[in-house]
């Protein structure tokens, strides 16, 4: 139990330093949204004055900072200077989009990876790995970039695939079935990217893992009294292999927001990777944080979850941690 | 045949036939060792019979070949190993998982790492249960306490809930046994049971062996280095020697007029505790001098023949087979030439 | 005389952790004390969690004492600072029960016996190689074996090798920690037989730390027995072997495997 404190707290500390950081590197680059404005003749240099005020430009940075802690906490974000609209709702909606890949992506990445895993380190050495082993190795080195694209070539060139967007023009009109038929249709490309891209990784991982355990004394004792094969590979090997795959489990559960923005950007899917883009190159000062916080959040929660996973899964993680 | 049944169980089958067994092992550098080299003997229903031998005899080589558990560089090269008249080397792969654990238990070397780091006792145990027999929740909890009840004698509830890591070397030794004769196996093969334990824990476990094979009449095959462990537990000992019986016979007969010059020269190595004089203390032990032999290489001759304080012209040379110098005993040796 | 190790009241206590194995809180000392002059042999017995292990860290200096004193040749090894302890190191050495982990795998015996050597900065090159090969006679492991790898030799062959690393630097005092109990037991009696051997010719002093009675009464002038951090009996073999006073000491004689005797009391199943 107090490990598990330890670590929340821990997890706590981290999130404020992240989000003082953020906060310092944006108010401190050079440059503001209201730079660009001042170049525009129509805008008197008063409201550019006013809107300054009205942001709170002109105090002092840890009063700002306070200031934007305080509303963060009560569930305000700030304002987009460029969108003109407050940025918590712009964030939800983005990250909806961006987790709809993401979560199908990454279920879709474990659930090929663990059997071919378990299933190449059993075979470990022989041709069914070695073609396996050659497959991960060739799509690690392709770029995710080249991926993307590739694809988006194949969208283009047979046109099975629509080339970017959420959904089609008219989806409002259509039936409920049809609308999911259209969601889908767009999502399949990007997810398909997403899993190119993480399931060589996974699929390394789950392979080493299994293949250390399998020469394990244990296992061979569980063999000699009989436990059948499957239950061998997955009840026992993988089982016992389990605690640096939750490891990266955790990891994955955290880049759910942050892993897909070249993804995102490539296929023009509407998701918080696009948004921290353009609001980067906009000096969109809250629009950054935020967006960089909301992702922070995933990852330290994802590492706390890990955490959470394997003080559970590993027993012996009970006795080994021992107060000072 | 090598190494008979007593007579008063020779009107039945035996359970276990070794008969002509060569196994090898080839190293990644092409060299082959002969881990046996012709291994004759038979093992009575409820026998206990001790295999006696040190590092490089085949003692290992033996356990792993009965269960079909040879690592991939293995080869069992040629003989034969009937189980109830069933040869074991040519069991199917779905027959050989029924066999492990179902008609042939083991239990392995190092308790230390042979049970799953992550899982509980009792999950362990009841694993080894539901692999053989279909069971219901109930029976199987049932069943799984029962086990545990008798090796365990208290304690039993709470060794069940905890894990390997949480136990001593002896209660991990006695979850091993429990997961050996949890489907009542005919046969036990108990790969050096008591290496790593203390004296005290060593008699206990000892001591558990003797009332499992009384309650439950099982035959064992109990391998060790230590022939002092045998006495008082086996029936039969069987001396191995650079993977070929030296000698075998009744536990009695081998421990006190061994035949064999290694066998005897192994026994006069035990050190002589309660020596009351102080100089036949620090008195230097007797050894057996020289090296185990290296076992990719085939000599011609006797394999004990160059660390042999008997040795003769014809040791060189020929192989001694089995020669009979009483009944049931018998010895490799051209000293009994026949 | 002055005996050449001398410890006084050891106490050491581990900081209890939230560990359910009691061995973690059993391996403490309690007040231990016991005296081994010099070229002879006092054999340590006790079961494991008795702290056997922990005073043999304490006297090689390996683990600080909470409180007691150690002395070596009369000098307390506490009041030495660092220079004087690298200087005092050599006179006390260790050999482990396991040589599989206590030797690098992946060094030539020749390598590993001369590490000593080259930790204290002893002698040049060429003189480490031939006091080397000297050891490895010493020992008895045939110099063509000098160049293989310590993973490529016998369990026995490693013990002498770790015993002859230990006589390197040319202690006064080997302690021998379980360092027989791995071993098939015609090793186990060669490796008595060099301790023996080496005993006689160099005037060592021995601690032989084990549970196996019969070989500590077997090698030991005295021994002394250890249960949950102290010593609760100690003597010369003989008067220990005779008449045993403690029921720890009487547990562990009985548990020595029994048939050397005579054939009469032989139990057959």
């Amino acid at each position: 139990m107090r490990y598990l404190l330890r670590r929340t707290l821990h997890a706590v500390f981290l999130l404020f330093g992240v989000s003082l950081l953020t906060f310092l590197f944006s108010a401190l680059t050079p440059g503001n949204y209201f730079d660009e404005m001042r170049l525009n003749p129509q805008i008197s240099p008063e409201s550019i004055a006013a809107l300054h005020t009205q942001y709170q430009l002109d105090r002092p940075l840890p009063v700002r900072y306070a200031h934007w802690l305080n509303a963060v906490a009560h569930g305000e974000l700030g304002f987009s200077f460029a969108y003109n609209s407050p940025v918590a709702p712009l964030l939800w909606v983005r990250a909806r989009n961006t987790l709809l890949l993401t979560v199908t992506a990454a279920l879709l990445a474990w659930l090929l990876a663990l059997p071919l895993g378990v299933w190449s380190a059993s075979r470990f050495g022989r041709v069914p790995d070695r073609v396996v082993s050659w497959t991960t190795a060739t799509l690690l080195v392709i770029p995710d970039l080249v991926l993307a694209l590739g694809l988006l070539i194949l969208a283009v060139r047979t046109g099975w695939f629509p080339t970017g967007g959420l959904v089609s023009v008219g989806y409002e009109e259509f039936s409920p079935l049809h609308k999911l038929g259209d969601l889908a249709l767009h999502m399949t490309l990007p997810v398909l990217a997403l899993v190119l891209a993480t399931l060589p990784m996974l699929v390394r991982h789950v392979r080493a893992s299994v293949a250390e355990v399998l020469d394990a004394p244990f296992l061979r004792a569980a063999l000699g009294h009989g436990i059948p094969h499957r239950k061998l590979l997955y009840g026992y090997a993988l089982r016992a292999a389990a605690n640096p795959l939750i490891s990266l489990f955790g990891f994955s559960v955290g880049t759910l927001l942050s892993g897909s923005l070249l993804v995102e950007v490539v296929m023009s899917w509407p998701g918080l990777g696009p948004l921290l883009l353009e609001s980067i190159l906009a000096r969109d000062l809250y629009v950054v944080i935020g967006g960089v916080l909301l992702s922070m959040i995933f990852l330290v929660a994802g590492n706390l979850f890990a955490d959470v996973l394997l003080y559970w899964a590993d027993p012996r993680i009970h006795t080994a941690v021992s107060p000072k | 045949m090598g190494g008979k049944c007593p007579p008063l169980v020779q009107e039945m089958t035996p359970l276990l036939e070794v008969k002509n067994l060569h196994v090898s092992y080839s190293a990644r550098t092409g060299e082959v060792c002969h881990a046996l080299a012709g291994v004759n003997f038979d093992l009575a229903p409820g026998e206990i019979l001790g295999v006696l031998g040190e590092s490089g005899s085949g003692k290992s080589t033996l356990a792993a070949t009965f269960l079909r558990l040879l690592p991939s560089n293995g080869k069992i090269q040629k003989g034969s190993v009937l189980l109830e008249g069933e040869n074991l080397l040519e069991a199917s792969a779905q027959d050989l998982r029924k066999i492990r654990g179902g008609r042939i238990g083991l239990i392995p070397q190092e308790p230390s790492s042979s049970l799953h780091p992550t899982l509980q006792i009792g999950q362990q145990v009841s694993d080894v249960l539901t692999a053989h027999e279909t069971l219901d929740r109930r029976s199987l909890n049932h069943k799984t306490s029962q086990l545990l009840a008798s090796v365990f004698p208290k304690d039993a509830q709470r060794i069940s809930r905890s894990y390997p890591h949480e136990l001593s070397g002896g209660q991990r030794q006695r979850v091993l046994i429990a997961q050996a004769i949890a489907c009542g196996p005919s046969l036990v093969v108990a790969d050096e049971p008591t290496a790593s334990l203390d004296p005290t824990t060593q008699q206990e476990i000892l001591h558990l062996f003797r009332t499992l094979r009384q309650k439950l009449g099982l035959a064992m095959i109990f391998i060790t280095h230590n022939p002092a462990l045998l006495a008082g537990l086996a029936d039969r000992i069987l001396v191995l020697y650079a993977g070929r019986i030296a000698e075998i016979g009744p536990a009695a007969r081998v421990l006190y007029s061994p035949q064999h010059p290694y066998t005897a020269a192994l026994l006069r190595c035990l050190p002589s505790h309660f020596a009351e004089s102080r100089s036949a203390r620090k008195a230097k032990p007797s050894v057996i001098p020289g090296e185990p032999p290296d076992l990719s290489l085939r000599e011609n001759g006797c394999q004990f023949e160059p660390r042999c304080a008997e040795r003769m012209e014809v040791c060189k040379s020929d192989e001694p087979s089995a020669a009979v110098v009483n009944e049931l005993h018998e010895v490799s040796c051209f000293k009994f030439a026949g | 005389m002055r005996p050449l190790l001398k410890v006084e009241n050891l106490v050491k206590h581990y900081a209890a952790g939230r560990s359910t194995r009691s061995k973690d809180r059993l391996a403490a000392l309690d007040g231990v004390s016991l005296s081994i002059p010099s070229g002879e042999t006092l054999a340590l017995v006790g079961e494991s969690g008795s702290g056997k292990s922990t005073l043999a860290l304490c006297i090689a200096c390996l683990e600080t004492p909470t409180s007691g004193s150690i002395s070596f040749e009369g000098i307390d090894v506490a009041t030495l600072d660092e220079n004087q302890q690298r200087l005092f190191r050599p006179q006390i050495q260790l050999v482990f029960q396991d040589p599989a982990s206590s030797l690098n795998p992946r060094w030539t015996a020749l390598e590993i016996v001369s590490e000593p050597f080259l930790v204290q900065r002893r002698f040049t090159k060429p003189d480490r190689t031939v006091r080397a090969l000297q050891l490895l006679d010493r020992v008895a492991i045939p110099r063509k074996l000098a160049g293989r790898r310590a993973d490529e030799l016998s369990g026995g062959q490693k013990q002498r090798l770790a015993i002859a690393r230990a006589l390197a630097l040319e202690p006064k005092l080997i302690i021998l920690d379980e360092a027989l109990s791995a071993l098939d037991c015609s090793v186990q009696a060669l490796i008595a037989n060099l301790l023996l051997e080496l005993q006689a010719s160099l005037g060592l002093a021995y601690l032989f730390i084990t549970h196996d009675f019969a070989m500590a009464a077997h090698l030991a002038d005295r021994i002394a027995v250890m249960d949950r951090g102290r010593i609760v009996e100690s003597g010369p073999t003989e008067n220990i072997l005779r008449s045993p006073n403690h029921e720890a000491t009487r547990a562990l004689l009985a548990a020595v495997p029994r048939f050397i005797e005579s054939p009469s009391v032989l139990v057959t199943a």
